[in-house]
């Protein structure tokens, strides 16, 4: 029973990563379509799309608008996730409400940011953009970091208070350093939203303001070149940065806090 | 939390020393509101505009604004008096004049057809007076009541013509709404198609998800760490990607169709793409790790010996599966499948780049109506009932599922 059980889930592992790994050939093909088995190798693909205007505006506006809303969403995120650790009142509705982003669906919220952003010259612009990145990677932060409070006891600020620190100073020296592994990942929660994020896009961007996802596309509505397979392997390669990234931070997370709170049984509450 | 809740003390028991809860209380609010702002500016007041946008009806009166009055004040009964009819040629003619009048043509002409041929045809003459006898002369519709009725109901600032359009009903001359006639209305279709392949989409992977999340969640720690290294591999990489890998995958003489030929399964290339098959298997391949993900976790809390204490006292395997081990994960199951279902059901480019014309979702109509037909009012109202069909949806499962603690 359980080896047929781990059989199933290895092959549905496999399900998930080998179609993935059929991007990666095809943007290395010498063939000018996309067929297997390829016929030799090429770097055309990549240097398709490093000298290519379209594809280089979109990586630069990808990697603008990901810089700037995880300079938004984390320092937002990282206080919201504070104030409700230390005690904000209505914990359970300010999460919900700081939540919201993740449950409406992404194509109402990218509508109705589209028609209010229009009537203020937000949409077609970058600003817009990341005011829209913002609010939907702001979750990621505020859960991330919350789940990084629980990690320590609380009562170390309330002694650092009884021994005269003061707010900004407990703040300095003792949250944000205990703080810093899951703010970091927060951050590259935030970054990886932004990168990743289509509907939005599709809404708000002209084509001055496409980025990666939004010139993926707009390439597979025309002739299908493997200049697509690069590019998809170049953004996975950003995706998979962030993601060892994150798992570095999290490790980090586990070993460098204080004993008590590692080797203590993990907690029952629910950040929900 | 636990160490700062206690804002009141029991009755009985001197009253907490240090009076520390409520300053903090107030600071933890205040730390939160930046973050509440951007969410309230950026989200909830466009939702609320969008629900604004699905009712406003504002060409009209921009465009014919002394009609519009004239309009207004009328009883809608036979047909209005000679000043309104003035105001209207007039006004029409002006418009047109100052090349404004596009947005009215559109908005009259969904309403009805033949009003913008209507519409033309009066703001190019120049009727002498009596208006109200020349006007009928250039058109005989604007001697029918009900034409003068539709411009009155378009006169309003607001109107239900977009919600109603948006379930496949219409408004009658009189403003009273209709069924259409049946085999015109595409949006209940629509609806129906879009949560099916949800909900489907989310059994699924319910489905595959627990006995995968199981099987990792009973993996030894080195092992289990290399399976969900397989899990957020795909997790991570952009939706994009991985429709894309499909749209490459599922292509006529793509490595699919290439891969079962050379098996021998099928002597032909098969049909792949633009199918539901390859909308179905490319979205539950996007959203199955939003499942196998919060279940490992939920299913790696569990407490063994509840298991093991169910085993002693004489359970069988099933019993245990059923009555122990399944409730426990089933808060894993509801997190999991709500965020599948909210993510499929607004799906936008996996039906779109794998789907045939009968395999676009609602997202799709919604883009298309801001892109393509500028209709702000339909793609508002089809979000409305998209987003009230999300939360009956949602609230239905919420009280119908065991999954509250």
């Amino acid at each position: 029973m359980k080896t047929i059980s781990r059989l199933f889930a290895a092959l549905v592992l496999l399900f998930l990563l080998a179609p993935l790994l059929v991007v990666v050939p095809l943007s290395v093909s010498s063939a000018p379509s996309m067929t297997l088995p390829i016929p030799g190798l090429s770097w055309r693909w990549y240097e398709d799309f490093f000298t290519g205007a379209r594809w280089l505006l979109a990586a630069r506006n990808s990697l603008l608008v990901g810089t700037l809303t995880t300079l938004v969403a984390t320092p937002l995120g990282t206080l919201a996730a504070i104030g409700i650790a230390i005690g904000a009142p209505r914990a359970r509705l300010l999460l919900a409400s700081l939540c919201l982003p993740v449950v409406v669906p992404s194509v109402i919220a990218a509508l109705a940011m589209y028609l209010a952003f229009i009537r203020v010259g937000l949409a077609n612009s970058l600003a817009g953009l990341v005011l829209a990145h913002s609010v939907l990677g702001l979750p990621y932060v505020v859960l991330t970091v919350l789940a990084g409070t629980k990690q320590f006891d609380l009562a170390l600020l309330r002694a650092a208070a009884s021994l005269g620190a003061s707010r900004l100073v407990i703040l300095r020296r003792i949250l944000l350093p205990l703080l810093a592994p899951a703010i970091g990942a927060g951050a590259l929660f935030a970054f990886a939203i932004s990168f990743d994020e289509l509907i939005i896009a599709l809404f708000i961007a002209g084509p001055e303001q496409f980025t990666l996802p939004r010139q993926m596309l707009a390439s597979t509505r025309e002739f299908l070149s493997p200049t697509l397979a690069a590019a998809a392997v170049l953004v996975s390669l950003v995706s998979l940065a962030l993601l060892g990234g994150f798992a570095l931070l999290q490790r980090r997370r586990q070993i460098g806090l204080l004993p008590t709170a590692a080797s203590g049984p993990p907690r029952r509450t629910d950040p929900r | 939390m636990a160490t700062t809740s206690n804002a009141a003390s029991p009755p009985g028991l001197p009253a907490d020393p240090v009076p520390r809860t409520r300053p903090l209380a107030r600071l933890g609010l205040l730390l939160t509101l930046p973050a509440l702002l951007l969410v309230g500016l950026a989200l909830l007041l466009p939702l609320g505009l969008n629900l604004a946008t699905a009712i406003r009806d504002p060409e009209l009166a921009a465009t014919l604004p002394r009609s519009a009055a004239l309009l207004r004040q009328w009883d809608g009964a036979g047909l209005p008096d000679e000043a309104a009819f003035a105001a209207v040629a007039d006004e029409l003619h002006t418009a047109l004049e100052d090349q404004r009048i596009g947005g009215l043509i559109a908005r009259l002409n969904f309403e009805r057809a033949g009003m913008r041929t209507l519409l033309l045809r009066t703001a190019r003459a120049t009727p002498a007076a009596p208006v109200s006898m020349a006007l009928p002369a250039i058109d005989p519709q604007w001697s029918d009541p009900a034409t003068w009725r539709l411009l009155r109901r378009a006169s309003l600032g607001i109107t239900p013509l977009y919600l109603l359009r948006a379930i496949d009903l219409d408004l009658t001359a009189d403003g009273t709404p209709i069924a259409q006639p049946a085999g015109q209305g595409v949006f209940l279709t629509l609806f129906a198609r879009s949560f099916a392949i949800a909900i489907v989409v989310t059994g699924l992977c319910v489905l595959i998800g627990y006995p995968v999340a199981h099987a990792i969640a009973g993996l030894p720690r080195a092992w289990g760490r290399t399976a969900m290294a397989f899990v957020l591999v795909p997790f991570w990489i952009s939706i994009l990607v991985r429709t894309t890998a499909w749209f490459i995958l599922l292509q006529h003489d793509g490595p699919v169709n290439a891969a079962l030929l050379a098996l021998g399964l099928i002597q032909a290339p098969a049909q792949l793409m633009f199918t539901r098959f390859a909308v179905l298997l490319a979205m539950v391949h996007v959203l199955l790790p939003f499942v196998i993900l919060p279940l490992v976790g939920t299913m790696r809390r569990i407490d063994r010996g509840l298991l093991r204490a169910a085993a002693s006292l004489g359970a069988p395997a099933w019993r245990r599966f059923a009555f122990v081990y399944l409730p426990l994960t089933l808060p894993g199951v509801g997190a999991g499948a709500l965020i599948v279902f909210m993510m499929a059901v607004g799906f936008y480019i996996t039906p779109a780049l794998l789907g045939g014309a009968g395999d676009q979702m609602v997202s799709a109509t919604i883009a298309g109506y801001v892109n393509g037909s500028l209709n702000w009012g339909m793609a508002s109202s089809i979000s409305v009932w998209l987003l009230l069909g999300c939360g009956l949806i949602v609230a239905a499962a919420y009280y119908l599922a065991p999954i509250r603690r």
